[in-house]
Order: C-alpha cells, then structure tokens, then sequence
C-alpha cells in the first residue's frame, strides 16, 4: 500500500454547549466527534455513513481544518495539520476541497457561475491572466456538465443537480488530491442523484483524487466507495472494504442499518427480516458509558455498560468496535 | 426539472468567444439600472441640480452675498433688476443663495455620508465576521460614541479646532457611522452563518478577501437604502448645526439655513421658503429613486 495521503488519528471535535439556566448556566462538552481514526489511501474513496447527527459532517469539517479540533491528529501528507497558522492551513487546503450538501446556499447569490468557479484560482494563483482563468473556467465546466455560455447566469437561475455540479466544478478546478464531499446528492432528486454520482466518479478516474463522501444513503455509499465508515454519536462502529461490509456487516448497528436499505423488489421486501432498534439516539452531550450503542443494541450484555470496546482486526482488514460481533 | 441546459440555448460550440466574456455584478447591476427608468431620470435631474449648483452662480448677475443696494427689500422676480426669482429680506439674489447653497447643501450631503458609509461598512462588516473581542470591543465604541450628544460633542471639536467647514463633515459622520455599523454587522451575523461563506473559506479565501468578495455585496442592498435615508438626514442636521450657530455661516448659505428663514418669512414673502424647498425636496425624491433602483440593480435576482 502507498503511503496514505491523509491520516485522521483519535480525532475528537466537542463543542461546548451551555446548559441550564440562563444565570447559572454551564458549559457541557457535545461529543460530535469523539475518537475517529482512518487513513485515507491517494485515489481512494472512503465513504463515511451514519443517521443523523452522528458526527459525520462535522468530522468532514474538522479534516478540512474549518472547525476547530479538540484533541486528536489529522496528517496531511506526512504533515501534522491540528495547531498549524493559518497560512501553512491555506497552503494545505489548496489539495482539500469541498462540496456541500445543499447546492444553492453553498454558492453566493450575487457571484456569477464563473466567478464562483473562478474564486479558488484567484485565491492560490492571482498571477494567472483573466484569459488563463476564463479558459480553464470554460473548460472545466464542459467537464461537469454545464455550458460555458452560462458563466454569467447567477445560482438562482440554475436548477439544484446544476447549482451542484458548479459546486463540485468549484472543488475540482485547482486539480485537488482530496475532495470531501459532504452529502453532496442528499438535496438532489433522485433522477439528478445518479448523474451527479457519477459525474464525482468520473471526474475522480480522471483527477486520481481520494474522496470522503458523507452520506446517509447506503445505495450511494455502496456505489462509489472503496472503504466504508459507519458512525455513531461520534464513535466508529465498523470500518471496512465495501464489499466486507455490504456482504458481511459484523456490527450490530450495521446490520441494523443495512436490514433498513429497501430492496426494489416487493415479494423479497415484505420477506426481509428487519432489525428495529428501540429508543431514540442518545444525547451526544452525555452519551452512554462503555459502548454508545448498547441503549439501543440487541446485544448488549452487562460488559457492554461497563468498558468501551476497542478496535478488533477480522480477516481482510476488516474493522469493528464492538464486543459481541463474533457472534 | 433538466439537469442540463435548457433546449433555447444553443450548443457551446455556436458560441463565439465573446458569448462567453464573463461579466462582473458591477456591469451587470449598471445595465440594470440602465433599464430603470425612474431611476435614470433621477439619475438626470440629481446631475442637473449638481452641475447647476456648481456653475449657477458664475452665470448669474448678483453672487451670493452681494446685496442689491438700491432694494434692500424683498423684490418680487424681475427681468429687468435680474433678481429671476426676487430677493429675501435684505436684497440678496434668492437665486444665487439657492444654487450657491446647493453646492454647500450637496457636499455635506454626499461627503459626509461617505465618511459614514465608508467607516459604518468597514466596522459593521469586520465586526461582525470575526466576532468574538474584536466584535465585543468595536460594538462598545459605537455604544460609547451613541451616548456622546451630538451638540456637545460638536461644540467641543469646535473649541478644539476653531471653527471649520472640515469639522462639519468630520462631526456629521462620525455620528451617522454608528446606525450603519450596526445594520452592516446585524446583516453580517446572518451572512457569516451561511455555507457559502464556508465554502469561501475553504476554497483558501483570506478574511479580507472574504469581506470584500461576499460580504460587502451581499449588505449592499440594505445599506443603499439606508444611505438614501441617511443623505437627508445629514443635509438637515447641517441646518440644525447652523441654526446653533455652528455650521455655515453668514453670509454663506445652505438649502437647510434657507428653508429656516424662508419659514421664518412664509407670510410676507412665500417664494423664500419655495424655492429652497423644492430643490431639496427634488434631490431628496431622486435620491430615493435612485437608491431603490440600485438596490433592485444590485439584486441579481431581480432581473
């Protein structure tokens, strides 16, 4: 194996919450990210998954250095980015980008199409003519799928599978090595999903660049990512190949997760047997002591309560965090 | 919904390279006002009064404060003395006053409110986006220079540096920043949530190139149309200050000192008060005009 291009190492983001009364308030740590390492291969795409609230966005923000991060490492490139100034973060970023998840509130209402797409160039390389900008511009929009005569048009003039693909044009025009895409297809209808999928898959064969793709649906996981991350309340359940994971999920929370992907059959839909998972998610402000999801596990044991399960190795590399998965 | 171009739109390799120059929001709000047509007009009249204002006086045959020896009264409009509007109480041209005030009135106007303009945005704008101290230590300025009445503090500057017209503009804006800072840094705490001022982060974009970039036309619109309320307010709180004593004074005039003695006069002789009164009420519509216009140009999704 290469050497890894980015390393997440026991990352952890808390925010500090104020509690109770107005007067006498405290300050409580929310634990959306609480100890989450991965190394992430040049080329690969790791995908990351989990319900809502489960840490999964702001963890994308925290290896991008926009949220500021507790404790832990992130290594870029050998580098140590947690506690850099802000210049060597900058210089960082220019091979990190992003695409966000909701297409229109990510693009500035009053710039154009092509100054949005203009803006990374202008910020990394201001020596480059108005011509090489306007070039490269045009000829990365042909790429994601948009005609280059619509550079002037403003976002609200652009329908949202278009909004998004100038976003992810945005992301990919200083040739970046890691592209963070955080729910990128989740505000998009489903027959734009598709293209705009494979659109990120295209353009990543033809940029060779890694991606971390958030997201909470489990087809599109399945369908772009190489490796597989499954969150909860901010801790890692189950990392491992896709194929590992979709045919054998080891973790309780995953099979959970997988019995509740729709199969588009309805005779073997009504057969499935589904895993319920009784409660609501705990609160990241005081989670469960020793493993986090054993409030809502079918296998929680008495061990579960009592002492937090470590990371355990199974054949190919398959990761799990939990005590029963042998089970 | 079409996820790719609309079926109007001819294929890119139609399209010559000058289809595709890329135009700035400037040039884009510009022909935009273009179109407006309330606001080109007032666009014409605002240029006519300024132009007027400036070189009115050197056409006309009596200056501002040159008094008619020979009818130190008020004479009605004549062709033949060349009073075309008449004179005020003591035997000055009316006309001449009027323009010659335009000039004073017009200057306050736009000067100060630049200096408001200027400083309000820059504070209201960094205040907001970097928050934190700097927030806390700039918004307790502007507390502090709210709690200073204007009179005082005008009398104290004029102890201080004699009596001088700088000191005018100086006095004005440095009350009128304060409400712009606030609005700006309010529109400010609502942008700065916003993704795309994440994404503008974390496409490598430096504070000030985030402020001047995204946060500034995205308040414009707001602070346009405070600055078309602003514009009136200053021109009559010059009269207010002349009025004390501490603004321009006699024999030098402004629309503001005008209107007062004009009302002071509005039985014997109506004219003095008209005449001054609808040059400031035609500025004062054109400049609303105007400034809606532009906040309907700057507004891309206006079109």
């Amino acid at each position: 194996m290469t050497a890894p291009l980015l390393q997440v190492k026991d990352l952890k983001v808390h925010f500090p919450v104020r509690t109770g009364g107005v007067v006498i308030g405290r300050y409580q740590a929310l634990r959306a990210v609480d100890g989450v390492s991965f190394d992430l291969a040049p080329g690969e795409t790791l995908g990351i998954v989990g319900e809502s609230g489960c840490g999964k966005t702001t963890l994308g923000r925290a290896v991008l250095q926009l949220l500021p991060v507790t404790s832990g490492a992130v290594t870029w490139l050998g580098q140590e980015m947690t506690g850099l100034g802000a210049a060597a973060v900058k210089a960082a970023r220019e091979h990190m980008q992003i695409v966000f998840q909701d297409p229109l509130a990510s693009l500035d209402p009053r710039m154009t199409a092509g100054d949005i797409i203009a803006e990374p160039l202008r910020n990394y390389h201001p020596e480059l003519s108005r011509a090489e900008v306007t070039r490269r511009v045009g000829e990365l929009m042909e790429q994601v799928g948009l005609l280059p005569a619509m550079v002037n048009r403003y976002p609200h003039e652009f329908s949202g599978g278009q909004c998004q693909r100038i976003g992810i044009a945005r992301a990919m025009i200083l040739k970046p090595k890691l592209v963070i895409c955080d729910e990128p297809v989740s505000a998009l209808d489903v027959s734009v999903r598709a293209q705009v999928v494979n659109l990120l898959k295209d353009l990543q064969k033809t940029f060779g660049l890694a991606m971390l793709f958030i997201s909470h649906d489990l087809a599109v996981v399945r369908h772009i990512s190489d490796r597989v991350l499954v969150l909860y309340l901010g801790k890692a359940m189950e990392l491992a190949t896709r194929e590992s994971l979709y045919q054998a999920p080891r973790h309780p929370y995953t099979r959970a997760l997988m019995s509740a992907v729709p199969i588009p059959d309805p005779v073997k839909e009504r057969a499935k047997p589904r895993i319920i998972l009784a409660g609501d998610l705990p609160s990241p402000l005081d989670p469960p002591s020793g493993c986090v999801f054993r409030t809502r596990c079918p296998k929680a044991t008495a061990v579960c309560a009592a002492k937090e399960p470590v990371r355990e190795t199974s054949a190919h590399g398959h990761d799990v965090w939990c005590h029963h998965w042998r089970e | 919904m079409t996820d790719m171009a609309a079926p109007d739109v001819p294929p890119a390799s139609n399209i010559g390279p000058d289809a595709i120059e890329g135009r700035s929001l400037w040039q884009d709000a510009w022909r935009r006002l273009m179109r407006n047509k309330a606001a080109v007009a007032s666009l014409i009249i605002l240029g006519l009064i300024a132009f007027f204002s400036v070189f009115g006086p050197y056409a006309l045959a009596w200056t501002y404060d040159q008094i008619d020896w020979d009818h130190v009264e008020a004479v009605p409009p004549s062709l033949a003395l060349k009073h075309y509007l008449g004179t005020d109480s003591v035997g000055r041209d009316l006309l001449a006053r009027t323009l010659f005030g335009g000039r004073v009135s017009l200057t306050v106007g736009l000067l100060a409110t630049s200096v408001a303009l200027f400083i309000g945005v820059t504070v209201g704008a960094v205040s907001g986006y970097l928050g934190g101290k700097v927030d806390q230590l700039l918004m307790r300025f502007v507390d502090l220079m709210y709690s200073v009445p204007l009179t005082f503090f005008v009398i104290i500057l004029m102890v201080l540096f004699g009596r001088n017209f700088i000191l005018m503009f100086l006095a004005i804006g440095s009350v009128e920043w304060l409400t712009m800072a606030r609005i700006v840094r309010g529109q400010t705490l609502t942008l700065k949530h916003r993704e795309f001022m994440e994404a503008a982060r974390a496409s490598g974009g430096s504070t000030a190139s985030i402020l001047i970039r995204h946060v500034v036309p995205n308040v414009l619109g707001v602070v346009i149309v405070y600055v078309t309320l602003t514009i009136p307010q200053v021109i009559l709180l010059e009269s207010f200050l002349s009025f004390l004593g501490l603004g321009v004074q006699e024999p030098m005039t402004s629309w503001g000192v005008l209107i007062n003695e004009g009302a002071a006069e509005l039985e014997i002789t109506p004219r003095t008060l008209i005449v001054p009164a609808v040059f400031m009420t035609a500025t004062l519509f054109c400049l609303n005009f105007l400034g809606d216009g532009l906040r309907d140009a700057l507004d891309p999704k206006d079109r």
